[in-house]
């Protein structure tokens, strides 16, 4: 009965083939660990945020006028509409330390270098429309800091020379941030980015796919055909898309194995969730922050305008920077440097496992300002702040510029062929 | 197709012609949707410069309007606060507005276009708060300067030119937005000088 329904629908449409050469048969690496969690959980979290988010667009009203009104309204008065403003509200933070934790791992294992460049662009492409998305979602509760945090960050804009104040009143629809501003960012919120986030993460997998993943030792699982006998290759059935040009070792189906796996992962991940998310959802004030429970008010300016600790690394970067456009230029390159990270690196060792001491002191370096930044992104500006600040954004930058120097002849441990 | 009779030279010049009309047609229909981003007519409206009639305002008086959402602080200086404005400078951070904190032609020791007249945004250049207007008794925050304008919220301390005085939380002068003069009696808060 299934057999023939299946047999209906893959005369019409290639599920079978779709299912097998996808997940079924799907070559992965059979030594993925911790740190392979992050891309299922980042999908994961995606789903989250657009179902609680289509629910709450079923109660927010997005005016000038309503709006706060509105959120204090799903947190009273709808039945779990504080559940469902919490997880989106949780899982927005949620989303970027996911996606920071994936990110790194990227870096460490040389996941961005050739063959999965365009991988790695695609996944910046999802971090750029992440941030957009997260900022334009920010504004919707219409609470001060909100309001002045969008202030900050649209006036930004008006540094740019000639165009600078035309273009802040065209993307505030006015002369002030108004109704018209919310409204704006509620339809791209809720609407535009999300499809285009969607269509992104749908090409990553598929780019993904195309290379297949990298791991923890770098080396690659596909081996040039004939090269690898019979008995030395890994035993399970593969999609024949990857074993008419390659053989396969040290592999296993993702299904069942990672997506097994997987299931552990998020079993975790949601454990720590909710955690956070009925015991401390305003996150200690770093998720949701104090002067957002009142209301937007353009003649009170917050004491610290403090964006919300995602974005703190690379606020962080624009206030250290004493002049307002080449702090904004600043901000954007640290930005642009990871979209360029495949080519600032010149090596061919993937992973910092067998990669030299330069190098493993370079990523820890840079793990270390990156904190450091997003930590003083969060807090007021001070001398002494600004002084850390910029010290951690000269480590930044030196990532990428240090990496390219030494990538090029680096003294690096020999890579081993097969897995033990 | 490969051995299909084919004629390149007009093929090309199709596919750049078809390219090229249907490249402009995308131009042209992107200009709704961009422009539809800009101030709709009823914001435009809102934010339309306001005029205000000056001749009733006595010497000492400050009168308030509002601009694009701003209070707009107008006050008559008398010669005595116009003279006394040379007397504490070495006590302000930009005494000459060196900033960009006002337009070109209000760049002076006055900060204004004429010295009787002065047109300030009412908006503590700290954090957003409204400074009070303080007639004779701004001596208690600034000795020997009696006219001043004090933020209540955190101190900051202005002249009687909307210049800070050093020392407080308040960086910059108080801004001075656009404005001009449409004959003695009419200030038009928006207009700059020479734009009209
Ligand atoms: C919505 C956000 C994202 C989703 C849903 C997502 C999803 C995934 C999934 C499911 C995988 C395979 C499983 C894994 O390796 O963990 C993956 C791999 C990968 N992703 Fe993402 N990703 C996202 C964002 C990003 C970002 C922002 C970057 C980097 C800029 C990135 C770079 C990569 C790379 C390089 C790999 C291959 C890693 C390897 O094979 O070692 N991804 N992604």
């Amino acid at each position: 009965m299934f057999e023939n329904f299946m047999a209906w629908i893959d005369k019409r449409l290639p599920v079978t083939e779709a299912w097998n050469k996808h997940v079924g048969q799907y070559p992965a690496p059979k030594n993925f660990n911790f740190w392979y969690f992050f891309g299922s959980l980042a999908m994961l979290v995606l789903v989250n945020q657009i179902v609680t988010g289509i629910w709450l667009t079923m109660n927010y009203e997005p005016s000038g006028d309503g709006a706060f009104a509105s959120v204090e309204y799903i947190m009273r008065d709808v039945d779990y509409g504080w559940l469902l403003r919490y997880m989106h509200s949780t899982g927005a933070s949620a989303f970027f330390i996911v996606v920071y934790l994936h990110m790194f791992r990227g870096l460490m294992y040389g996941s961005y270098q050739k063959p999965r460049e365009l991988l790695w662009i695609f996944g910046m492409l999802i971090f750029l429309v992440l941030m957009a998305e997260a900022f334009m979602g920010y504004l919707l509760p219409w609470g001060n800091m909100s309001y002045w945090g969008a202030q900050v960050i649209i006036s930004l804009f008006g540094a740019i020379p000639v165009i600078g104040d035309d273009l802040t009143t065209w993307i505030r629809g006015d002369y002030v941030i108004s109704g018209a501003t919310l409204n704006r960012f509620f339809a791209l919120h809720v609407i535009a980015l999300p499809l285009v986030l969607v269509v992104l993460v749908f090409l990553h997998i598929l780019a993904l796919h195309e290379v297949g993943s990298n791991n923890p030792e770098g080396t690659d699982i596909k081996k040039p055909k004939g090269s690898i006998p019979e008995s030395e290759q890994s035993p399970f059935k593969y999609h024949e898309s990857y074993t008419k040009k390659y053989d396969i070792v040290d592999a296993v189906p993702f299904h069942p194995y990672y997506s097994v796996k997987d299931i552990m992962g998020v079993v975790g991940f949601l454990l720590l969730f909710c955690w956070v998310m009925f015991f401390a959802p305003e996150g200690g004030g770093y998720f949701l922050e104090a002067p957002n429970f009142e209301p937007a008010n353009a003649l009170k300016t917050p004491e610290h305008i403090v964006p919300v600790w995602y974005f703190g690394p690379f606020y962080t970067i624009l206030r250290v920077i004493p002049d307002k456009l080449l702090g904004m230029l600043g901000m954007f390159a640290a930005i642009g440097m990871l979209f360029a990270l495949p080519w600032f690196d010149r090596g061919t060792v993937r992973s910092i496992r067998y990669r030299s001491k330069w190098h493993l002191l370079n990523l820890t370096q840079f793990a270390i300002c990156f904190v450091i930044l997003g930590i003083l992104g969060t807090m007021p500006a001070s001398d002494l702040a600004n002084l850390i600040g910029r010290i951690a954004t000269l480590g930044y930058f030196g990532f990428f510029i240090a990496l390219w120097f030494y990538s090029k002849n680096e003294d690096t441990k020999p890579v081993p062929e097969r897995m033990s | 197709m490969s051995n299909a009779p084919v004629n390149n030279g007009r093929r090309r010049f199709l596919t750049v012609a078809t390219s090229v009309v249907g490249g402009a047609g995308v131009v042209g229909a992107a200009v709704p949707f961009i422009a539809s981003w800009n101030p709709s007519a009823k914001a435009k409206a809102a934010g339309a410069p306001v005029e205000v009639n000056i001749s009733k305002i006595a010497t000492g008086q400050l009168v308030r309007t509002n601009y694009r959402g701003k209070p707009i602080y107008i006050v008559r200086r008398s010669q005595d606060v116009i003279d006394a404005l040379g007397g504490h400078e070495d006590q302000l951070n930009d005494p000459q507005s060196n900033e960009a904190q006002q337009p070109a032609y209000a760049q002076n020791q006055y900060r204004s276009i004429k010295p009787e007249y002065l047109v300030a945004e009412g908006v503590c250049t700290h954090l957003g708060c409204a400074p009070t207007y303080r007639k004779g008794d701004f001596a208690e925050q600034v000795e020997g300067v009696d006219y001043g304008f004090f933020c209540p919220c955190h101190g900051s301390k202005f002249d009687m030119a909307g210049r800070v005085f050093s020392g407080v939380p308040a960086p910059l002068n108080l801004v001075v937005p656009e404005h001009s003069f449409l004959d003695d009696n009419t200030l038009i808060i928006g207009v700059g000088k020479g734009d009209a």
